[in-house]
C-alpha cells in the first residue's frame, strides 16, 4: 500500500525532535543569565510553584524571584511570542500564496507602530496604554486594508489585498513618522520598540498575550488541510466548493489577532514568521499540516534562544531581539532562495 | 454513485466588466454523453465552463438532475460537478496522492480530515487513470502525459456526476492526447458521467464527442453531430478557417487544414 507514504504527514519523529528542541531550548533559557545559580535550584524553584508540588529549592528571596518573576516569565513569553509569529507567518504564505509574506503583510506593523507612538507620546513609555495602543493600531489597519481591498473591486483577490496593504502601511507609518517628526524626545523609546524586545516584563505580558495567542494558533490549526487546498489556487479551491475569500479572511484575522498581541507585548520582532515556516518547509516537506504545527514548536524554540542571546551576548546591556532575529534571518533568507526547489513555482 | 442525470443550463449569461462573453446560452448533457464545445479563441467555450463549473458570477440557471446550482452551497455543488481547468496549478513539492487527495474536499465538513475511504478513493482514481506508481512522486516530477492523468484522478476522486474538462489536451503531443481521451471516454462509460469539453482539435472533437457545440461570440451558432456542425461554410464563417471534412479508413471523421489556393484567400478577409 502506498498510501502512508505517498501522503507526507507528520510524523512523530519529526514532532518529538521539535519538542526535545524546544524543551531544550525553554531549560537553556530558564538556566542561563545575569546571576549565577545552581540548575538543581533553579529547577527546584520552578517545580515549587506547580500544583501539588512543594520541594524546597535552596534560592534566595532574591534568587528565587529573579528566576519566577523574571527569568521564567520571559522565557514563556518568548515561546509564545515566537509560537504565534511563526504559525502567523506559515499561515499567511498560505492564503497569499507568497513565500515573502509575513504577518506583517497587511499592515499590522506599520499601524502597531502608530498605536505604541501615539501611546508612547501621549502617555510615556512605561504606561500600561502602549501595549494597548499597538493592539488597537495593528488591527486598525488590518481591517482598513481590508476595507480597501473590497472597494478596490477584484473581489479581494490576494493580491489586490496586499496591495491595499502597502498603501495602509505607507499611511500609517508617515502618520507615525510625523508624530515622531513633533516629539523628538520620544524617538528613542519609538525606537528600542520597534526593534522589538521583552526587557520589561513579568507575567502580567504573558497574560495579556496568552488568550489571544490560543485562540489564534487554535483557529490556524483547524485550517491546516483547507490551507494546502488552497495551494491550487483560488478557481480551482472554488471547482473544489472552497471559497478562498472565506477561509482568507478567517486566517486573516485569527493570524492578525495574534500578532497583534505579539506585537503589542513584544515590539515588532521580524524575520521570524518567515524563517521558521520555510526551515520547516525545507525539512519536512510542503503540506500545512507538518509546517503548521512544527512552525509553532519551532518558532517557540528559536525565539526563546533568540531572546537568551539578546540578553547575555553582551551582558549586563541587552542587544535588541529583533536584531537577533534578523541577523540570524537574512543569511538563512539567502540560503532559502538559492534553494529555491520547493515548489513556489508554478 | 446516485442515480447519473446530466447537467442542464438555460439562458447562460456571463460579463467581463461589462463586455458580454456569454449570452443566453442553453445547453442539455445527459449522463453518459459527451458534448465537445468548438469555436474560435474568445467565443465564450471558457466562459460557459466556468459558469457550468460555478466559478464566475453568470445569469441564467444550471441543474444537475433536479438540483439546481442558485441557492446550493457551493461545497454540494462540488459533489455533481468536477472541473478540470485548462491550466491547473499544480504545487511542485506535493504528491500526487496528496492532490488527488484534494479531489475529497467537497465531501468533507469545513474543518474535518479525510478518513481512511477518502484515501481509498483518491488512491482508486489514481489506479484507474494507470497513475498508481506516481502515487509518490511530487507533481514538479512528472511529465506533461503524467500531470494530465494525475489530474484527472483528482476530478474523478470527488465522484461527481458531471465532468467539465477545459482544453484537457492542450500541451500534449498526439499520443498522450489520445491516452488522455480514452481515458475520459472510458469513464464516461463506466461510470455514466456527463462530459462537457471544451477542445481546440477539431477532428479529436468530432472522434470522441457525441456532440458538437458550436461557440462563436458568447452564443451557440450550430450544435448536433459533427458532420453537421463542422462544414466548410461554418468553418469559414466562424473560425475563417479553410477545411475538409473527410473519412478516415475506419469511417472516422478527419477534419483537414486547406492551404489557400486562388482567390480564397479574398473571402476570408472579408
Amino acid at each position: 500500500m502506498t498510501g502512508p507514504r505517498a501522503l507526507r504527514r507528520l510524523s512523530l519523529p519529526a514532532v518529538a525532535v521539535a519538542v526535545v528542541l524546544l524543551l531544550g531550548a525553554l531549560l537553556a533559557g530558564v538556566l542561563v543569565g545575569a546571576v549565577g545559580m545552581s540548575a538543581r535550584g533553579v529547577l527546584a524553584e520552578v517545580a515549587d510553584h506547580l500544583p501539588f508540588v512543594s520541594i524546597e529549592s535552596g534560592l534566595g528571596d532574591r534568587e528565587a524571584a529573579i528566576v519566577w518573576d523574571l527569568r521564567l516569565p520571559r522565557v514563556v513569553l518568548a515561546a509564545l511570542v515566537g509560537a504565534t509569529l511563526a504559525a502567523a507567518g506559515a499561515a499567511y504564505q498560505g492564503v497569499f500564496r507568497n513565500p515573502l509574506a509575513d504577518p506583517y503583510l497587511l499592515g499590522v506593523a506599520a499601524g502597531a507602530g502608530l498605536g505604541a507612538t501615539v501611546g508612547i507620546v501621549t502617555a510615556g513609555p512605561a504606561a500600561a496604554v502602549v501595549p494597548a495602543a499597538a493592539f488597537a493600531g495593528a488591527l486598525a489597519a488590518v481591517i482598513l486594508t481590508y476595507a480597501l481591498g473590497g472597494a478596490a473591486g477584484g473581489g479581494r483577490s490576494g493580491t489586490t489585498l496586499v496591495l491595499a496593504g502597502v498603501s495602509v502601511a505607507a499611511f500609517f507609518t508617515a502618520a507615525q513618522t510625523f508624530l515622531q517628526q513633533r516629539h523628538a524626545d520620544t524617538v528613542r523609546e519609538v525606537y528600542s520598540w520597534i526593534l522589538g524586545r521583552l526587557s520589561t516584563v513579568g507575567w502580567a505580558e504573558v497574560g495579556l498575550l496568552a488568550p489571544y495567542a490560543a485562540v489564534s494558533l487554535l483557529v490556524l490549526l483547524l485550517h491546516r488541510r483547507l490551507l494546502d487546498v488552497l495551494a491550487v489556487g483560488e478557481e480551482e479551491a472554488g471547482t473544489l466548493g472552497v471559497s478562498a475569500a472565506r477561509v482568507r479572511l478567517v486566517v486573516v484575522a485569527a493570524a492578525t489577532l495574534g500578532t497583534a498581541a505579539a506585537v503589542a507585548v513584544s515590539g515588532l520582532v521580524g524575520f521570524v514568521g518567515i524563517v521558521v515556516p520555510h526551515a520547516v518547509r525545507l525539512l519536512a516537506g510542503s503540506s500545512y499540516r507538518v509546517i503548521l504545527p512544527l512552525s509553532i514548536l519551532g518558532g517557540a524554540a528559536f525565539l526563546v534562544l533568540a531572546d537568551l542571546g539578546a540578553r547575555t551576548l553582551v551582558s549586563p546591556a541587552e542587544v535588541p531581539l529583533g536584531v537577533i532575529t534578523a541577523f540570524v534571518g537574512a543569511p538563512f533568507f539567502a540560503v532559502v532562495l538559492r534553494s529555491g526547489r520547493r515548489g513556489w513555482g508554478p | 454513485m446516485g442515480a447519473v442525470s446530466g447537467i442542464t443550463a438555460r439562458g447562460l449569461g456571463v460579463r467581463y466588466d461589462g463586455r458580454v462573453a456569454l449570452a443566453g446560452v442553453d445547453l442539455t448533457v445527459a449522463a453518459g454523453e459527451w458534448a465537445a464545445l468548438v469555436g474560435p479563441n474568445g467565443a465564450g467555450k471558457t466562459s460557459l465552463l466556468r459558469a457550468l463549473a460555478g466559478t464566475v458570477p453568470c445569469t441564467g440557471a444550471v441543474a444537475v438532475g433536479g438540483a439546481a446550482r442558485r441557492g446550493m452551497p457551493r461545497r454540494r455543488w462540488a459533489r455533481l460537478v468536477a472541473t478540470v481547468v485548462q491550466q491547473p496549478v499544480l504545487p511542485g513539492a506535493m504528491t500526487a496522492a496528496e492532490y488527488v487527495l484534494l479531489g475529497r474536499t467537497p465531501h468533507l465538513g469545513y474543518l474535518a480530515a479525510e478518513g481512511p475511504g477518502d484515501v481509498a478513493a483518491a488512491l482508486g482514481a489514481l489506479e484507474r487513470l494507470d497513475a498508481g506508481a506516481l502515487a509518490t512522486r511530487p507533481l514538479g516530477s512528472l511529465s506533461g502525459g503524467e500531470r494530465q492523468r494525475v489530474v484527472l484522478a483528482r476530478a474523478l476522486a470527488q465522484e461527481t456526476e458531471v465532468l467539465l474538462l477545459d482544453e484537457p489536451t492542450a500541451s500534449l503531443d498526439i499520443g498522450h492526447e489520445q491516452q488522455v481521451l480514452d481515458l475520459v471516454e472510458g469513464l464516461r462509460r463506466e461510470r455514466g458521467i456527463a462530459v462537457v469539453s471544451a477542445l481546440h482539435d477539431l477532428t479529436l472533437a468530432a472522434q470522441y464527442a457525441d456532440r458538437l457545440v458550436l461557440l462563436d461570440g458568447g452564443r451557440v451558432v450550430a450544435e448536433g453531430p459533427a458532420e453537421a456542425v463542422l462544414t466548410p461554410e461554418a468553418m469559414l464563417r466562424f473560425s475563417g478557417a479553410r477545411v475538409a471534412l473527410l473519412r478516415g479508413p475506419g469511417g472516422e471523421m478527419v477534419v483537414a487544414p486547406r492551404r489557400a489556393v486562388g482567390g480564397e484567400q479574398e473571402a476570408i478577409g472579408g
